[in-house]
């Protein structure tokens, strides 16, 4: 979908495959996959930029015609829109502080030698196998209902309130569940970084008299700053999509509370039935998508030819 | 590598206490689905309790239920064999016959997988309301297979272009044509990534909760939206979403640890090995 290319001299240049010899039509090999991926996008995308000029309400079929710029300046004068475009950084933000400091911390951990490192790895990487529905149920029931959950059980033993996470703080109560879910990914990648690191460099920095903290700060975690850079970008472009979690949990509330950009134009579309508005917010998701897509893709792009 | 490292203790407890961390909301589910309703939700929380298999026979019991795990594996199973098929020729082409377009088609791709699925959710929810494909498995079978076909294509790719080299030399020397090669050599050898390919392809079918939520209702429903139901006031029965939980991860945990090490591979593009 995104209309990102990579420049330069190298998008000449073929990757090395090994020929099996003989001369072969690619084209009905590789057409089928071409030809399905650009249909999908394409069409889809030009159905949006084109809802998104014309008047076209689901509920009210008087209204239709051309549109113009008017969904686009409705939008853009609709205050909801700059709070879900805010809350979707502050998600997106909050979760990639929490998983990418987490998981090099944890990768930093399972480099280290330890009876059980395997069975404590697959516990690690667990909740990412779990969909998103029963973590987030899971978490807003038995963990953090005010009531009856965990959370408030040990706070009050511990002689505190017991807090009503999804009243008072629902955005920042998405954000750990998210971050749960998504910390596994960034420490499997980040561990598998890590492994790369040789082994002589390791054992230099303890000669010099290196601590572990030290040994982390200025050897493991430079060496995994491309694999972090990957998985921030991984992770953006999945935790904009954001939405089971709070399809669930609170359905963007309270008010607007917890009412990101993908929930915003869930709401337009299929609550409201304004497809002319919610087609013009999903331009603006498109586009945002694709300034992101365009840095990754070029990244992978450099990965690619140095293979 | 690290095995000839001696043990760290004290980096050792830290990461066994942060597994048992991050695995205990799954370890207290699976609990809580033994409990009865009154015990899940009695305070203080009961660590040891006269289990019950209750909640898994009323999951059961519930005329639906089977619908919707069968939902799950045939759209999940279904997009995956569908994605298969038609990623490997195109895989197996851009390995072994890469042309000067293969970079450029490839970085495309991956290119697709980026769009924001709420980006089309408007078009493709009214062509499916259109054409009478709403709440149908074939729908998500359809979407899941394109969804996924970028990370399918990349993951064959990376499999097939790092075949070894000398042993496919070695049969071309020995006098087996293309064919041959193909199914008595190179097929042999990338199976195990064809196998992969398709666990996580599965993995990440089942797990899919944005069009799941968006365009199933009754019959195509998979378990993602049938949990989801849980959320409604009146359904919240802990223990009962406890059992439907439990049975809803299960298949897809055991395969998730077979597929760790793909997964990088998988979700980095490459990037990252």
């Amino acid at each position: 979908m995104s209309t990102a290319t990579v420049q330069g001299p190298a998008a000449q240049r073929a990757p090395r495959g090994r020929r099996l010899g003989g001369a072969v039509n690619t084209l009905p090999l590789v057409g089928p996959s071409v030809a399905l991926l650009l249909i999908f996008s394409l069409v889809p995308l030009a159905a949006t930029l084109y809802y998104s000029v014309i008047r076209y309400n689901l509920v009210n079929p008087m209204l239709h015609g051309f549109a113009g710029w008017s969904n686009y300046k409705f939008l853009l004068r609709d205050p909801t829109l700059y709070q879900s475009l805010w809350i979707s950084v502050v998600l997106v933000g909050e979760v990639l502080i929490l998983t990418v400091g987490g998981g090099a911390i944890l990768a930093s951990l399972f480099e280290a030698n330890f009876p059980g490192r395997a069975v404590a790895r697959v516990l690690v990487i667990a909740p990412f196998f779990v969909m998103p529905t029963v973590s987030a149920l899971v978490w807003k029931n038995l963990l953090m209902n005010p009531v009856n959950g965990l959370i408030a059980f040990i706070l009050r033993s511990l002689g505190l309130n017991a807090i009503d996470f999804f009243a008072n703080w629902p955005l920042t109560s998405i954000v750990v569940i998210v971050a749960w879910q998504w910390l596994p990914f960034a420490f499997l990648i980040l561990l598998t970084a890590l492994q790369s690191l040789d082994e002589e460099t390791r054992e230099a920095a303890l000669l010099d008299g290196a601590g572990p903290i030290r040994t982390f700060l200025h050897i493991e975690l430079p060496h995994m700053g491309r694999a972090i850079s990957v998985v921030v970008m991984m992770e953006t472009i999945f935790l904009l999509g954001v939405f089971a979690e709070i399809y669930v949990t609170t359905a963007g509330g309270p008010g607007t509370q917890t009412t990101n950009l993908t929930f915003l134009i869930y709401q337009r579309a299929l609550l409201a039935f304004n497809v002319g508005s919610a087609s013009a917010a999903g331009v603006i998701a498109i586009i945002l998508a694709n300034i992101l897509a365009m840095f990754l893709v070029r990244a992978i792009g450099k990965r690619l030819d140095e293979q | 590598m690290s095995a000839r490292r001696r043990v760290q203790p004290v980096a050792g407890t830290i990461a066994w206490l942060a597994a048992l961390l991050m695995f205990f909301p799954i370890f207290w589910m699976v609990l809580a689905s033994f409990k009865t309703e009154v015990v899940a939700v009695q305070t203080p929380p009961a660590l040891f309790f006269h289990p019950t298999l209750q909640n898994y026979s009323d999951i059961f019991a519930r005329a639906d239920y089977l619908h919707v795990a069968l939902n799950s594996i045939v759209i999940s199973f279904g997009a995956t064999a569908l994605a298969i098929v038609i990623a490997v020729p195109a895989a197996f082409a851009m390995a072994f016959y890469p042309t000067l377009h293969t970079r450029g088609t490839l970085l495309w791709m991956l290119s697709t997988k980026m769009l924001p699925p709420v980006g089309v959710l408007v078009p493709i929810y009214l062509f499916a309301k259109d054409v009478d494909l709403l709440d149908t498995r074939i729908l998500l079978v359809l979407l899941y297979m394109l969804m996924n076909l970028p990370i399918v294509v990349w993951m064959l790719f990376t499999f097939f272009r790092d075949t070894p080299k000398a042993i496919i030399e070695a049969s071309r020397i020995d006098g087996a044509d293309v064919r041959q090669t193909i199914f008595h050599v190179l097929l042999p050898l990338v199976m195990p990534g064809i196998a992969s390919t398709a666990l996580l392809n599965i993995i990440l079918c089942w797990n899919e909760a944005f069009w799941s939520l968006n365009l199933t209702s009754h019959d195509a429903a998979p378990l993602t939206a049938f949990i989801a139901t849980f959320s409604a006031p009146q359904g919240l029965f802990w223990a009962k979403l406890s059992a439907a939980s439990t049975l809803a991860i299960a298949p897809i945990l055991v395969f998730g640890w077979f597929s760790q090490r793909q997964l990088v591979r998988g979700l980095t593009f490459g990037a990252v090995k």
